[in-house]
């Protein structure tokens, strides 16, 4: 398990709580500068800036209170670099085996070719880097990582400097290889599909402090605040004021339009709050066709455009108090309800999916 | 032709490397991972030899070195002879005077190593020290050796500094390049072209294969 507290006042403020237990796989997200990689590195031991106290199954790493700081070559860990970092000079065999020494020598080209058959590299054993894709030196990068049997795999935006089929391929052989790895593994991405695919639980970061930390459901679905819903790209972001609550749903006022979300008996009537619905959950609806008992916050939206994209269409509407909206449909859905840019179509909110977060005092712009 | 000024010329430009090559290495690879304050005036100060006319530098030298000095007094106290005029004289002028033809490649060479190979070496459980010799020397390789034959080279041919420092006594500090300065002096032209021609080949070959390592 790793446990680390970070905080550091220049170049980049940092003020971070990270905990990733034994077999969890936890991601990093946020945007460029906000501290991922640098909270990375100094778990690696790479960089002395930040102080605070970081814990490695029991071992401390660093503890700036009483000034213990194990230097990198010391710390078991497994590092992969985000452009691998593979060593020009030596052979794929030769990388690898440079991270043996912490290893019995009997046993160190038997784990040197488990691994590179594990990484599925088996044949190019005295290939240089240079002559390796960027798919082939990522995994070559894995096994030199792996080989020295670390007690925690940091990934530094591992799949940024690959296309995208490879990448495909190596989100798919990464979720197969830490199945059978029994260490946390803390990832750094800026990327949130592969955040959301991957990760088990997400923090996310802006300006180096750690907002929010959970399931990627938790933090897509149920952000604690506006800032982190806008970090994590939501679009349907409002302002509203609580109203009452009733057995099933909080009452809302969007801007003199009456909103059922999902319920939060804490927030008493009159609490100001920011709230969000995924653009799924805005759903097209037809009088004509469809059963209106049980659904819920329907409203009429006037289409303002429509992006298609694959077979799903991106439709912006705007509603009767003047807001904009997102949805997302299928391209079959709006050619069934005939949706066209200036048509007037109804639109119903899923109240469940309707998230309140309690405003924060600077947020309110 | 004068053999013994080639033999010492060579001789010294033997000494001069294998002092040079553990020295500079050394502060090749600081300069380039270090970053701290008046750093450029630390860089300036070992470049100054190559915009430095030989004849100012061989002055201070020659200053330095002299019994009136606390080096040339303490040194001639403990050797029993003036370091100024010797051969180990020309030594330490010809270490200070190529500090730049071997640092600047040298230089440039350990900076040329991304930090995240270096970073790399560090996460796979290697010492700085044995990374030093496994990864970061072998990557920079081609400049360190680069350095060396420029050092050779330039020693070879070096004349304000040496003729500064060490005069032209034969056998202990009449290099080739003074010899051909003596020769040209006694209208000895034959000889001197014979000289001439060879510090040019040698100088051509150290150029070309330095411009080859640069290359690779």
């Amino acid at each position: 398990m790793l446990e680390l507290r970070l905080a550091q006042q220049s170049p980049i403020p940092l003020d971070a709580q990270i905990r990733c237990e034994t077999g969890e796989l936890l991601a990093l997200v946020g945007p460029s500068g906000s501290g991922k990689s640098t909270i990375l590195k100094t778990i690696a031991g790479l960089m002395r800036g930040p102080v605070g106290r970081i814990v490695v199954n029991g071992d401390v790493w660093l503890d700036s209170a009483s000034g213990a700081h194990v230097p990198a070559h010391r710390r078991r860990v497994g590092f992969v670099f985000q452009s691998y970092a593979l060593f020009p000079h030596m052979t794929v065999l030769e990388n690898v085996l440079a991270a043996c020494d912490a290893l019995r020598e009997e046993d160190r080209l038997a784990q040197a070719y488990k691994w590179i058959e594990a990484v599925r590299m088996k044949g190019l054993e005295d290939a240089r880097p240079a002559r390796l894709s960027g798919g082939q030196q990522q995994r070559v990068a894995l096994a030199r990582a792996l080989v020295r049997e670390p007690q925690l795999l940091l990934l530094d935006e591992p799949f940024s400097a690959v296309d995208q089929l490879t990448r495909e391929r190596l989100y798919e052989e990464l979720a197969e290889l830490r199945s059978r790895l029994s260490i946390p593994v803390v990832f750094v991405t800026h990327s949130l599909p592969e955040a959301q695919m991957l990760a088990d639980r997400m923090v996310v970061l802006h300006h180096g402090r750690t907002l929010q930390s959970g399931t990627p459901d938790e933090i897509f679905l149920r952000p604690r605040t506006a800032e982190i819903a806008r970090l994590v790209a939501h679009k349907n972001l409002g302002e509203a004021v609580v109203l009452g609550h009733d057995d099933r749903y909080t009452h809302v006022d969007w801007q003199g339009m009456q909103l059922a979300a999902a319920a939060c008996p804490d927030l008493p009537p009159g609490t100001r709050v920011n709230w969000l619905i995924p653009p799924l959950d805005v759903r097209l609806v037809d009088m004509r066709f469809d059963d209106y008992t049980g659904r819920e916050n329907i409203h009429c939206a006037e289409v303002e455009s429509m992006v298609p994209l694959g077979g799903q269409v991106t439709v912006r509407v705007r509603m009767p108090n003047g807001q904009r909206l997102t949805l997302t449909a299928t391209a079959h859905i709006v050619r069934k309800r005939a949706v066209e840019v200036g048509r007037v179509v109804d639109v119903s909110l899923l109240a469940e999916s309707i998230h309140l977060m309690p405003r924060e005092p600077e947020a309110a712009g | 032709m004068d053999w013994e000024a080639l033999r010492l010329s060579l001789l010294l430009a033997l000494a001069t490397s294998v002092v040079l090559l553990p020295l500079g290495t050394m502060t090749a690879r600081a300069l380039a991972w270090s970053r701290f304050r008046g750093k450029w005036l630390l860089e300036a100060a070992l470049t100054l030899p190559l915009v430095l006319p030989p004849t100012v530098l061989g002055y201070y030298l020659l200053v330095a070195m002299g019994a009136a000095s606390p080096l040339g007094a303490f040194y001639e106290r403990v050797f029993g002879h003036p370091l100024a005029f010797s051969f180990e004289g020309l030594i330490v002028a010809s270490v200070i005077f190529n500090i730049p033809f071997a640092l600047i490649p040298m230089q440039r060479a350990f900076e040329a190593i991304p930090l995240e190979v270096h970073q790399a070496a560090l996460t796979c459980g290697i010492s700085p020290l044995r990374s030093f010799f496994k990864v970061e020397l072998p990557l920079a390789w081609p400049g360190v050796l680069s350095g060396m034959v420029m050092t050779a080279a330039h020693t070879v041919g070096e004349f304000g500094v040496v003729l500064m420092v060490g005069g032209a006594i034969p056998g202990e500090t009449k290099t080739i390049a003074i010899s051909i300065y003596d020769r040209v002096q006694a209208f000895d032209m034959q000889a001197a072209g014979m000289m001439s021609a060879m510090l040019l080949v040698i100088s051509l070959f150290a150029l070309g294969f330095t411009t080859r390592m640069g290359r690779r």
